[in-house]
């Protein structure tokens, strides 16, 4: 607030300083509002799930964070966070949830499964959800600590904080999957989803 | 079509003359549904609830069929989760299959440590230390209440009362603050290791535990009195998704479903493990099989742990914790970087692993969910051929469509929660 | 050694293979023709009384000499006792074997999760699907040793299948009362119900 009312020495500027000045307090109000009442929708599927519920329950309480009310349907929430390890199986469900939900929204990975795949590099495991949906804020942790998740919370607080709403290029389009019903070149996908660290040492079987 | 003759007095029960909350007259009732005369055939409605659904408890996905507002079918469908544990547990060694039982059965990994470790030892032929065996119950049992404090969190959400939810886990952040006193984790713990355990007690946990056993009946007590004699959650519990004993033991269900169902059976005290024969504690056991049953019986289990604790606590003597064999044990670090001989220890265990003979184990222990076993071949190298997890809930789940056949939709929903189920070890 | 071992060669002689014993568990090996009968018996006869079924799982060696063993964990819960009966199938003829669901009810979805992770195909199962992997799942048996750790295709080509999967796919209209009516549905239904049900993925690689 305290930046944006600092318009004093407007005379004399130019019009479009004026015209920033109008969309910064437009920027300022609109996402202050979106930041501070976040609608949660959980997509939990495991471990991460249970830290997810500790940090809504009484002693972390992130309704404290404006995230009061959580969204089951993803129709009514704006950030989904993907709390747990997310098999193929899975996957076509966060998309359409994902898809389901309406602009502005967002994605915290909550966890090293839903990040990377974590432990789990094996036939069944999406090696990372940005392969299916673009992520926003990844929280590490395996599971994350409940002030990790709401470290995440904040972070994304900060970046939604950041955006405009007169940017050039418009940063809250729909990104639908392409004719491949991919969401990443494959190339992509393949290196993003390869092993990483000494997992490769655990290849063979014997 | 099920018949319910349960009784339900629709007002909050008073206080008897002697002060005592009164019982709920099983009188007036629902009349059963035959009155309502018998259900069209054929005009059925196709329900789908999940993968991602708040009453579900994870990423189960059930199909139903519904004729009006009556379960005719329900077709679960589990898998969502599948994580592939099994076939990871074949290029890992033994020590390194600990950390993936954490995160089997997510809500009582220290049970889940316990029942790998005694499988290994068995495989492997060791035998552990007095004080191990103390620590290890005193881990199943704080598990044991964690677990059951998620279902009863939960479940009583389903049902609709959500300050339940907010005690229990207020009693879980006080468990994980000594999972992480013990283990660094709050969670993951990855407490016991082949031979032994990560790490020993320390004195401010004991303090900290003799502390929580002291306190915490008072939040069970608090329960008990908001929800085992409400009347909506009477109505809604009670009669609801029966199975017989006989029903119980065809379907293979396990810990406190089938003892619910009236099936005396407990792990603990019919095959001993550990030292649990040497305890003193009773196993609640139902009678009618009902969810109202299985609330009963997991909320006296806590009871019962409570009391194992207390004589675990007890019998805290000093002593080693881990066995005497350094090809089993790593040594510690400050010995592996001074002296040569654990330094070879340290990295045969590390790069080859503990061998184990040429063979197979199965031990099953009692979860907080059932009977959790783990069975181990190995073909005398470091990684086992095959492990096998026989996941409680999994099995007790398969139950469901016979449980909720010919109950209303919204019973569906209690009779799912009263499964108990933690859908990273039903599809693992 | 468990007595009912020597019980079942006395009584079903030539059809109990071998009984072996490890970490102090008796393991019988059954021939697969007698398996229901043995099961049977087991189950009902006085004195053995192994009424509950507490697993079902199979058992692939590193050796691929060795057979695919299908084993099945009994207890009879009155005399606290466990029984591990094993029947031994060569990986080279067919994966085939006698359901014990009409037995035990249990068994329902453990030998569903058996034919899901090593192709073992059980006669008489009343519903013999895959459990834990999508109906059209394409790599084939995860738990098999013939089958790579990260599975048969690449991570881009796992990605786009999932991606390109129906969620509402596994409604499996059979398995539905809606089943019966189907030759009565108008033919666009029917072929919605088709498109929408199997086949979705088309296979490649």
């Amino acid at each position: 607030m305290k930046r944006v009312l600092e318009t004093k020495a407007v005379s004399g500027q130019s019009p479009n300083y004026l015209l920033a000045k109008a969309q910064d307090l437009i920027d300022w109000a609109v996402n202050s509002s979106r930041a501070n009442s976040l609608w949660p929708m959980p997509f939990g599927t495991a471990c991460c799930a249970i830290e997810f519920m500790a940090t809504a329950a009484s002693r972390y309480d992130f309704a404290r964070f404006g995230m009061e009310r959580q969204a089951f349907s993803p129709r009514q929430a704006d950030v989904l966070i993907c709390a747990g390890r997310l098999p193929f199986k899975l996957a076509p469900v966060i998309r359409r949830i994902y898809d389901q939900m309406p602009q502005p929204k967002w994605v915290i990975s909550m966890g090293a499964c839903a990040s990377t795949g974590g432990i789990f590099d094996n036939y069944a495991m999406v090696q990372g959800i940005d392969t299916i949906v673009p992520v926003d804020v990844y929280v590490p942790g395996c599971p994350p600590r409940p002030e990790g998740l709401l470290y995440g919370i904040l972070l994304l607080h900060k970046k939604i904080k950041g955006e405009s709403l007169f940017d050039r290029a418009p940063r809250r389009d729909e990104q639908p999957l392409d004719e491949r019903g991919l969401r990443l070149p494959p190339e992509q996908i393949d290196e993003i989803s390869e092993p990483f660290g000494n997992s490769i040492h655990q290849f063979r079987s014997g | 079509m099920s018949k319910r003759t349960i009784a339900v007095e629709l007002a909050t029960p008073g206080l008897d003359p002697q002060g005592r909350p009164a019982r709920i007259p099983l009188a007036a009732g629902v009349g059963p549904l035959e009155q309502y005369g018998e259900p069209d055939a054929g005009e059925h409605m196709l329900i789908n609830i999940g993968p991602q659904h708040p009453a579900t408890h994870g990423v189960l996905r059930l199909v139903v069929e519904l004729d009006g507002e009556t379960v005719v079918r329900v077709i679960p469908h589990v898998g969502y989760l599948h994580s592939g544990f099994e076939k990871l547990g074949e290029y890992r060694h033994y020590n390194q299959i600990i950390p993936l039982t954490d995160r089997t059965d997510y809500l009582s990994p220290m049970a889940n440590n316990v029942g790998f470790a005694l499988a290994a030892e068995k495989l492997m032929g060791i035998e552990i230390t007095p004080r191990c065996t103390v620590l290890r119950v005193i881990a199943c049992e704080m598990s044991r209440i964690i677990s059951h404090m998620v279902w009863l969190g939960t479940t009583s959400i389903d049902l609709g009362a959500f300050t339940p939810f907010l005690w229990a886990f207020q009693e879980r952040e006080r468990i994980y603050n000594l999972q992480e006193m013990w283990t660094g984790a709050r969670l993951t713990t990855s407490v016991t290791r082949v031979g032994g355990m990560m790490a020993d007690i320390t004195d401010d946990f004991v303090a900290g535990l003799r502390q929580f056993i002291d306190t915490y009946p008072k939040t069970l007590y608090e329960i008990d009195r908001v929800l085992t004699r409400n009347a909506v959650w009477v109505g809604r519990t009670q009669g609801v998704g029966v199975m017989t004993a006989q029903e119980a033991i065809n379907y293979s269900l396990s810990g406190p479903m089938l003892r619910a169902s009236g099936v005396p059976y407990d792990v603990r005290r019919d095959q001993p493990y550990l030292d649990y024969d040497s305890y003193e504690f009773d196993v609640p056991v139902g009678e009618h099989g009902d969810v109202y049953d299985r609330y009963l019986v997991r909320l006296e289990e806590c009871h019962q742990s409570n009391r194992i604790l207390r004589q675990a606590l007890e019998r805290l003597a000093d002593g080693p914790v881990n066995v005497a064999d350094p090809r089993m044990i790593l040594p510690p670090k400050s010995r592996a970087m001074s002296d040569m001989e654990a330094m070879i220890y340290h990295f045969k265990q590390v790069m080859e692993g503990v061998k184990a003979p040429v063979g197979e184990a199965y031990v099953g222990i009692e979860n907080p969910k059932g009977e959790l076993g783990t069975y181990l071949v190995s073909d005398g190298t470091a990684k086992p051929v095959r492990w096998r997890i026989r996941p409680p809930s999994f099995i007790n789940l398969a139950a469901l469509p016979k449980m909720a056949e010919g109950h209303l939709l919204s019973d569906l929903i209690a009779i799912n929660a009263s499964v108990d189920i933690v859908m990273g070890e039903v599809d693992r | 050694m468990n007595p009912s071992a020597d019980a079942l060669r006395a009584t079903f002689g030539g059809a109990i293979a071998r009984a072996a014993e490890s970490c102090g568990d008796t393991i019988v090996y059954v021939d697969r023709a007698a398996l229901l009968a043995v099961m049977a018996w087991l189950r009902d006869t006085p004195g053995q009384q192994y009424d509950y079924l507490v697993d079902v799982t199979a058992v692939e060696y590193r050796d691929r000499e060795r057979p695919l063993e299908v084993v099945y964990n009994l207890r009879s819960l009155a005399r606290r006792t466990d029984l591990r009966v094993k029947v031994e199938l060569d990986l080279r003829g067919d994966l085939a074997i006698d359901s014990v669901v009409p037995l035990w009810r249990g068994a329902d979805w453990l030998e569903r999760e058996v034919y899901d992770m090593f192709g073992v195909t059980f006669r008489g199962h009343p519903d013999l699907r895959r459990i834990l992997m999508w109906e059209t799942y394409a790599e084939g048996y995860p738990l098999r040793k013939d089958f790579p750790l990260r599975g048969r295709f690449s991570r881009a080509e796992q990605v786009r299948q999932a991606l390109n999967a129906n969620p509402e796919a596994h409604y499996s209209m059979e398995e539905l009362s809606i089943a019966e009516a189907h030759d009565e549905l108008p033919p666009d239904m029917r072929e919605r119900l088709r498109r929408g049900e199997r086949d979705k993925i088309p296979y490649s690689e």
